[in-house]
């Protein structure tokens, strides 16, 4: 065996430790929380409310409150970042200041969560006078979502051949015609399928929603834009750190986990079926 | 030059000292010749000479180019397509385009072929049926997709999506069809096909073919404008063109002996 055959193996085997190790980490955290969460996932747990200072009952505001708060983000980042990405791909002369606009918006998907909770408090709590509330919290969600969105939108309508906006527009066409129905269909899944993965990681985050609107305690559902809510991520983080009987509430907080992981997991899935489902779409 | 055309012949395209810029560099230099009604008009000459930039002044598809200008006129009809106040979509079905490689969209032959109509505005569900037929038996397309309109147009072959973006095109009742070297990506029966279907076309159309091939040129077209490095050297009947050329570089490049 000569020492090149030596120096090749070895490189692979490093890269397979590398990989198996990865592998195993991320599986004995999946399996850590499923295993202490499962018991503790019932009807009562998923649908009722808290109880007794939150060592009994179950996460029902909890559940509601991420789906409610991840579909204002939604409603903020998708058409806000889709305007954008048509915009910037579509429209927009390559120039200066647009790739200055492009660099800003990857550059934004790197800032601590933190700061985007910051952030809004100042622009949505207190100068758009919206309060603590879910919206606040939704669109603080939002922006943090949309470089996300502009990105993955973006690479969606690059990917639309231009033939087929020139197609379009040989045939009489306008300009935005063209876009909205030759160009938009055939990117929209794309498009989706990162604001989604987008949308997943918000509604994991809880730094964002500190201080802009999420909730210690709510024994009720949130009754409307402007009310307080609570939230998996966070419920999940005062369950396991702030609570004044930790031990007892383990079981609980295993279960948060174990909803919010499953939560992100099927977001995560819907993303990648539907990347899936496009494939068989495009051609060359 | 002039009294090589034939006279009797109803102009239908007049271009009057066309230049073209892309950024500043200016590809078409003082372009002028008429192009006559239901006649082929075939655009030879080197690669890279500007034939496809000249094509797409004639419907201005040249417009999305950024940093793209034309200076001087095209008269369709008389009037003038870059007149200010000129609605560049009316152009652009009056004066229908088939690209070089097939553009089919992904959706079905049927609504291919609808696509011009209904962004048109048209929503006669019956219209748009015959409309559709008539226009697939112009392209000579429809005995073969009849029975799978609704299937998708990336299953015909690469000769029938020409044809398919020619019924396309002709679906929005252009007056003038260009084509952009419709057939330099097609084996030789398809091509054989799309050259006849010129034949029959110039009936109702007034056509402006480029191709880079000289035989097709002198099968196909009436007159043929030579350019070369963004002049028209020579134009005139293909006939005279092919066999008693004015100009020296004509006769150079269409025997061969460059290009
Ligand atoms: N979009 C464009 N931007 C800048 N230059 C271009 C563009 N399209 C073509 N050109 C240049 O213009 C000249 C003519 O090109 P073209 O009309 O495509 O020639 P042909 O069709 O005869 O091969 C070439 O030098 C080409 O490089
Ligand atoms: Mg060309």
């Amino acid at each position: 065996m000569n020492i090149k055959y030596i120096k090749a193996n070895l490189g692979f085997g490093l890269l397979r430790l590398c990989a198996l190790i990865v592998g195993v980490i991320i599986f004995a955290i999946l399996y850590d929380i499923a295993s202490k969460g499962v018991g503790k996932i019932t009807w009562e747990f998923l649908f009722s409310m808290p109880k007794n200072g939150m060592t009994e009952g179950g996460i029902f505001p909890a559940i509601i409150g991420t789906i409610f708060v991840t579909a204002i983000t939604a409603l903020l980042a998708i058409p806000l970042g889709m305007g954008c990405a048509i915009y910037l791909n579509e429209y927009a002369n390559d120039n200066i200041i647009t790739r200055l606009i492009r660099m800003s918006i990857r550059n934004l998907s790197g800032v601590p969560s933190i700061v985007y909770g910051l952030f809004g408090v100042v622009l949505f709590v207190q100068a758009m006078r919206l309060g603590t509330s879910v919206i606040s919290s939704g669109f603080t969600l939002g922006l943090m979502t949309l470089p996300w969105t502009v990105t993955a939108s973006e690479e969606a309508l690059k990917n639309v051949p231009n033939s087929y906006r020139q197609g379009a527009l040989a045939l009489g066409a306008t300009k935005w015609q063209a876009i909205r129905t030759n160009v938009l269909p055939y990117a929209v899944g794309g498009m989706l399928t990162g604001t989604i993965l987008g949308l997943a990681r918000a509604a994991g985050e809880t730094a964002p929603i500190l201080f802009t609107g999420v909730a210690f305690y709510l024994p009720f559902l949130p009754k409307s834009l402007s009310s307080q809510f609570m939230a998996l991520p966070y419920h999940l983080y005062i369950m396991s750190t702030q609570h004044h009987s930790i031990n007892q509430v383990r079981p609980i907080a295993y279960g948060t986990a174990l909803v919010l992981v499953v939560l992100v997991f099927v977001m995560n899935l819907f993303a990648v079926i539907l990347r899936y489902r496009l494939r068989k779409f495009k051609r060359d | 030059m002039r009294d090589s055309l034939v006279k009797s012949d109803l102009v239908k395209i007049k271009v009057e000292n066309l230049n073209f810029y892309y950024t500043g560099v200016k590809v078409l230099k003082n372009i002028t010749i008429e192009i006559k009604k239901n006649l082929v008009t075939g655009i030879i000459g080197p690669s890279g000479c500007g034939k496809s930039t000249f094509l797409r002044t004639l419907n201005r598809m040249n417009d999305v180019v950024l940093g793209a200008k034309a200076e001087g006129k095209i008269l369709i009809d008389g009037k003038n397509i870059y007149a200010l106040d000129v609605d560049v979509v009316a152009i652009r079905r009056k004066v229908g385009m088939v690209f070089q490689k097939s553009n089919p969209f992904p959706k079905s032959i049927f609504d291919n072929v609808a696509y011009g109509l209904r962004i048109n505005g048209i929503k006669d569900k019956n219209y748009i049926t015959q409309k559709i037929e008539k226009s697939l038996q112009d392209a000579a397309l429809w005995k073969e997709v009849k029975d799978r309109l609704n299937k998708s147009a990336f299953d015909l072959s690469g000769g029938q999506q020409q044809r398919l973006c020619i019924a396309r095109a002709l679906a929005v009742e252009p007056q003038v069809l260009l084509m952009d070297e419709p057939a330099s990506a097609l084996d030789p029966t398809a091509t054989a096909k799309i050259e006849e279907l010129i034949q029959r076309l110039k009936e109702k159309y007034t056509i402006v073919i480029v191709t880079h091939n000289m035989q097709q040129a002198a099968r196909i077209s009436d007159h043929t404008a030579f350019f070369m490095q963004g002049v028209i050297i020579e134009h005139g009947l293909t006939k005279k063109i092919f066999t008693k050329p004015v100009n020296k570089i004509t006769e150079d490049y269409i025997t061969g002996r460059f290009g």
